[in-house]
């Protein structure tokens, strides 16, 4: 594995990236445009903005990250560059830890965007240390890419591969004890919670902002984030083959 | 004639349940611009897309550099240029080719001279022409002076003056001692090759210099003698 090769991997995904600052752009503000949605809705219930708030730093960059990496991925399998580079000494793993680097650096800006415009004006509460959301924020960015390099394996255009964010993203979104605690779930589908990993970042999130358990317990929800998203870009790096059809 | 960069017997591809390439034969050595002609669908990409190593259920023998294809010694030595365009829309034609240079350890070099886009270079591959495009992906190939090239259609689309200076490119790269491959479809280019391997509809017609074809054949109008080499096989 050679850094060099991975490194300038990183920093040519970023140059595409600087090259369509739309992009950038709605990536970093729409999350802070939602929460500022969120604030006002609850504008007389900050107990329940509390309660949703803090969750959400947890799912945008799931969301941003799984999109712009499984669309990334898709266009390099269906422009040929994946086969060009698959001929040249770049590893897949380097090519992956590329992406990775990247997209989860964007995750971690975000994530200090939202964070602030959240815990500071929008008034979050949030009892544990404030670095931890945007560290979690970015594991959970790295999940992203793993999903998105997942899901660019099962698609053959830009249509089908955005097909998969319902499939993949939104069951988690309706599962991560947002909407209803994890706990109070039926048995079955508490189960399935328990399998999914956005569950265990809401965890996470929920650590930080009621104090519930302790700083041990959020860094065991830390590890378990990463934990997903090593196995979901091993499963994809399986997925990106030198021999094709 | 030196040792061969690369050897295939017994060569049978297939592709989505179709036999593409049927018990080919060849090797082609270093010093020396090799030229792969046949119509489309005669199986040239298949071939060079085997010896890159990105081609599936391939059987036979097929030594690239005294190795097995896609190893990380011939993927050190390798400039591959597929049919179509493969560089990044999004980056601008330096930014391109200085990538693929960097992950085979290389700088940018005169590469942009070389493929005529010095001008073009901090443009946006999304906003060039068709042709543009094409050079921008065969300078990612040529960049970092790799000792092996395979250039599946290099010249298509190109105007004829430009195609003839990129010939004459190929020639100097190969006095140099690189190994080339290079595929196209328009027979008449076979002139400025050392050598062509002709295939037709998966099969190995000949492999022969364009002197011995004119000489077989007993015409120098290159369409012809291919004709009349198909009708004497």
């Amino acid at each position: 594995m050679s850094l060099r090769r991975t490194l300038t991997t990183a920093e040519r995904v970023l140059l595409q990236l600087r090259h369509d600052p739309r992009t950038i752009a709605l990536m970093l503000l729409v999350p802070c445009v939602l929460e500022t949605l969120l604030r006002l809705i609850y504008a007389d219930h900050l107990v329940a903005f509390n309660l949703a708030g803090a969750p959400l730093l947890a799912f945008f960059p799931l969301t941003t990250v799984f999109l712009v990496t499984s669309i990334a991925l898709l266009r390099e399998r269906v422009s040929g560059t994946l086969e060009r580079l698959l001929t040249s000494p770049l590893g897949r793993l380097e090519l992956l830890a590329g992406y990775a680097i990247s997209f989860g650096l964007l995750a971690a800006v975000q994530a200090v965007l939202v964070s602030a415009l959240t815990l500071g004006p929008l008034g979050l509460k949030v009892r544990g240390p404030v670095p931890l959301v945007v560290l979690l924020a970015a594991c959970v960015g790295l999940l992203g890419v793993g999903l998105g390099l997942l899901a660019s394996a099962f698609a053959r255009t830009e249509f089908q591969v955005v097909q998969f964010f319902p499939l993949v993203i939104m069951p988690q979104l309706l599962l991560c004890g947002l909407l209803v605690a994890r706990q109070r779930m039926p048995a079955g589908l508490h189960a399935v919670s328990d399998a999914l990993p956005l569950s265990y970042a809401v965890d996470g999130m929920h650590h930080l902002s009621r104090q519930v358990g302790t700083v041990a317990a959020l860094w065991a929800d830390i590890v378990i984030v990463l934990a997903f998203a090593a196995g979901a870009l091993m499963l994809g790096a399986v997925t990106l083959r030198r021999r094709t059809e | 004639m030196t040792s061969a960069a690369v050897e295939f017997e017994r060569l049978t591809v297939t592709r989505g349940g179709r036999e593409v390439l049927h018990q080919v034969a060849g090797s082609f050595a270093a010093g020396r611009v090799t030229g792969l002609f046949g119509p489309s669908g005669s199986g040239k990409s298949t071939l060079i897309r085997a010896i890159a190593g990105v081609q599936a259920s391939v059987q036979g023998t097929l030594r690239v550099l005294g190795e097995q294809p896609g190893s990380m010694k011939v993927r050190r030595a390798l400039g591959y240029m597929t049919q179509a365009p493969s560089v990044y829309e999004d980056l601008t034609v330096a930014e391109n080719v200085r990538y693929f240079a960097a992950i085979r350890g290389g700088e940018l070099g005169a590469v942009l001279e070389r493929v005529q886009l010095v001008d073009q270079s901090d443009q946006l591959v999304r906003n060039l022409s068709g042709g543009q495009r094409a050079r921008v992906s065969l300078a990612a190939a040529l960049v970092a002076n790799p000792r092996l090239l395979l250039l599946d259609e290099p010249t298509v689309g190109l105007d004829p003056l430009l195609r003839r200076e990129l010939w004459g490119l190929f020639g100097r790269l190969a006095a140099e001692g690189g190994a080339l491959l290079v595929s196209s479809h328009v027979l008449d280019e076979a002139r400025h090759c050392d050598e062509v391997i002709l295939l037709r509809e998966g099969t190995i017609v000949a492999q022969l210099s364009p002197a011995e074809l004119a000489a077989r054949t007993g015409t120098d109008d290159l369409d012809e003698a291919f004709i009349r080499l198909i009708e004497q096989t």
